[in-house]
């Protein structure tokens, strides 16, 4: 296999006392979709902006073609941030609202090819808004006239224009519409065939990391819990969480006797440091589970899972 | 039987500066006493409109004609008092925005216990321990320390229980949930919709539920109401429109929403096309341009809502 174009190594960042994410680490290669899935406080965007450099993490590494970025000087940085792009959930709030939309995917360019004439410029712009389906002719409007699918095309052809490595979706489509959603997730299709880049797709909606990712990452509470390829992790999940956030998606039409949802974690953040932190809501937890937190660990090829009792067969969750 | 909300004809337009706006036009609907009502659709189709007139709350430049009828009583024109009387009370509506939805200035035990000391005329110190007790049945630990805290200081899944509390205080006959799980993941929304579902076994209250997931709709809804450009477009009990959507674009949506089993799709199913604008003159089919068994009756005349009050569509040539 190739050299992977992204290697994270015992990422970790802290907020205070509050550890956000731990120790986390996993590899990204170019032209790959990986999923990050997890509720809403796992730290799956602040494990993307750390990624970014966006925040500044208390320990690891994150090395893109070679390049520690959490360690470069920061002009290196800067010049490193044209392959690493990113498009955020509300696609209106992502956008200036007082620069034009062409203006708007036009800067990336100003910063990173300077050398480009105007007219060369606007030529990129118009074939970029082209690329993503919308007209020419509206890189003279601002983005209040455009409704949230557009918006988020608008985003996609800013982030795209530069052609990058890495492309992170922070809950990019969550606040769309279903039609609208499909159209979306096709063109980052559409643009990774062509442009080859790797994508990072951050979501809560698990039946659409099922269907683009290649690869899943579960995260649970800042650390990462299952690592595996989209069919296996859909087809047989192995960590308790993983079954549990399976279970709770609703289904059409709805399971009879679907299991009763997760409650909400009741361990404080200093029980949390110690042991594992899904235990106080996993039906399998043994005293084991209290004292030591059980590690990343390879238990198939490409499959990881961090749970002491994942070379057991447990029973479906009751 | 009195329904419990019966809405006939309902319009709703706003004046712009390109002309009128039709964010509803000519809907009608039941929802009987325990019934749960889904109503779904896209951003912009006119289902959150539909209830927000309900409530009393449309934007005050709204044209409204037609009627909304509360356990027989006219909601329409009625003055603030007369609708105060039932808003908040029996009838009640939860936003998808949490956070917004709640006064940040004032602690949970106040907003809360305000509905029964203006609504059921109880003390505050009554009202604070039903506050209380209903937190707790909605799942809130700890909750006499949450009641003296700001929304600020609490999780959107939690404030969504919050908000959930207050709409239940005053045993509803009829809750509007516009969206309750938009905005959560997917635990924090089973968790919402088992309160749901517990909270109409427990009171017998009807709920309509207003969602464009038709996964949340699916595991709640007994009957569904498919909205599209401001119109209703299919009626019909929850296990058949699921299984047999008859409307075009009901079936157009259902193949869109990705699912866990099957085989994996290489790329999204999607709608093409998009929506016609608010205020597009319609004489023909909304959903004409997009849909693949249009023909030259559906661009000419615009098809009526039709069939029996269990089974109802508005087609021309809909699915078998």
């Amino acid at each position: 296999m190739n050299a992977p174009l992204l290697q994270v190594r015992n990422l970790r960042v802290e907020f205070g006392q509050q550890l956000a994410v731990r120790d986390v680490n996993f590899d990204l290669f170019a032209g790959e979709t990986v999923g990050l899935v997890g509720e809403s406080g796992a730290g799956k965007s602040t494990l993307a902006r750390a990624l970014l450099r966006l925040l500044q993490p208390a320990q690891g590494s994150v090395e893109l073609a070679g390049v520690d970025l959490l360690k470069c000087p920061p002009a290196v940085m800067r010049a490193q941030r044209r392959h690493l792009q990113i498009i955020f959930q509300d696609p209106l709030a992502s956008l200036n609202p007082r620069m034009t939309v062409g203006d708007a995917i036009a800067e990336p360019l100003l910063i990173f090819e300077p050398e480009l004439t105007a007219a060369a410029r606007r030529g990129k712009v118009a074939a970029m808004l082209e690329r993503v389906s919308l007209t020419a002719d509206m890189a003279s409007r601002y983005p209040h006239e455009f409704s949230g699918g557009q918006c988020q095309r608008i985003g996609i052809a800013r982030a795209a224009v530069l052609r990058p490595n890495l492309l992170v979706c922070d809950e990019a489509v969550s606040s769309l519409d279903v039609s609208i959603q499909g159209q979306i997730i096709n063109l980052l299709l559409d643009l990774q065939q062509e442009m080859g880049m790797a994508i990072l797709f951050i979501s809560h909606n698990l039946a659409v990391v099922r269907h683009l990712s290649h690869r899943v990452l579960v995260m649970y509470l800042g650390k990462l819990v299952e690592v595996a390829s989209s069919e296996a992790l859909f087809a047989a999940p192995v960590h308790p969480y993983t079954r549990a956030l399976l279970a709770a998606v609703p289904r059409i039409p709805p399971v009879e006797g679907a299991p009763a949802p997760l409650a909400e974690t009741s361990l404080s953040a200093d029980s949390i440091a110690h042991g594992c932190a899904f235990r106080d809501r996993c039906p399998y937890a043994l005293p084991l589970c209290a004292s030591t937190d059980p590690p990343l660990s390879e238990i198939a090829a490409g499959r990881w899972v961090a749970c002491h009792r994942s070379h057991e067969t447990l029973n479906p969750l009751s | 039987m009195v329904a419990t909300l019966s809405v006939d004809n309902l319009n709703i337009r706003f004046a712009h500066r390109t002309g009128m706006l039709e964010a509803v036009a000519g809907a009608s609907l039941r929802i009987e006493p325990q019934e749960c009502v889904g109503i779904v659709g896209e951003s912009g189709s006119g289902k959150t409109q539909l209830f927000l007139a309900a409530m009393g709350l449309l934007a005050g430049v709204a044209q409204v004609s037609g009627s909304i009828r509360f356990a027989g009583n006219e909601l329409l024109g009625a003055k603030a008092a007369a609708l105060n009387r039932v808003r908040g009370s029996k009838l009640t509506m939860v936003f998808q925005d949490p956070m917004t939805s709640l006064t940040p200035h004032l602690r949970i035990g106040t907003q809360l216990a305000e509905v029964l000391v203006s609504h059921a005329g109880q003390s505050w110190k009554e009202a604070r321990g039903a506050a209380e007790s209903m937190l707790e049945h909605v799942r809130i630990p700890d909750p006499k320390r949450r009641l003296q805290q700001y929304p600020y200081e609490l999780s959107g899944g939690m404030r969504q229980r919050v908000m959930l509390a207050m709409s239940l205080l005053c045993k509803p006959d009829l809750l509007i949930a516009d969206e309750p799980t938009t905005a959560l993941d997917v635990t924090l929304q089973a968790q919402i919709m088992e309160l749901l579902r517990a909270a109409r076994g427990e009171t017998g209250m009807a709920l309509a539920l207003i969602s464009h997931d038709l996964g949340v709709i699916a595991g709640l809804a007994d009957r569904i109401l498919v909205m599209y450009a401001g119109r209703i477009v299919e009626n019909a009990s929850a296990a058949e429109l699921l299984l047999r959507p008859r409307h075009p674009y009901t079936a157009e949506l259902l193949k869109c929403v990705p699912s866990l089993s099957g085989p994996r799709l290489a790329r999204m199913p999607t709608l093409a096309g998009q929506p016609p604008q608010p205020g597009e003159a319609l004489q023909a089919c909304p959903f004409a341009p997009r849909c693949s068994r249009a023909a030259d009756r559906c661009r000419v005349e615009r098809p009526a809502l039709a069939g029996s009050s269990m089974s109802q569509v508005a087609c021309h040539f809909p699915l078998p």
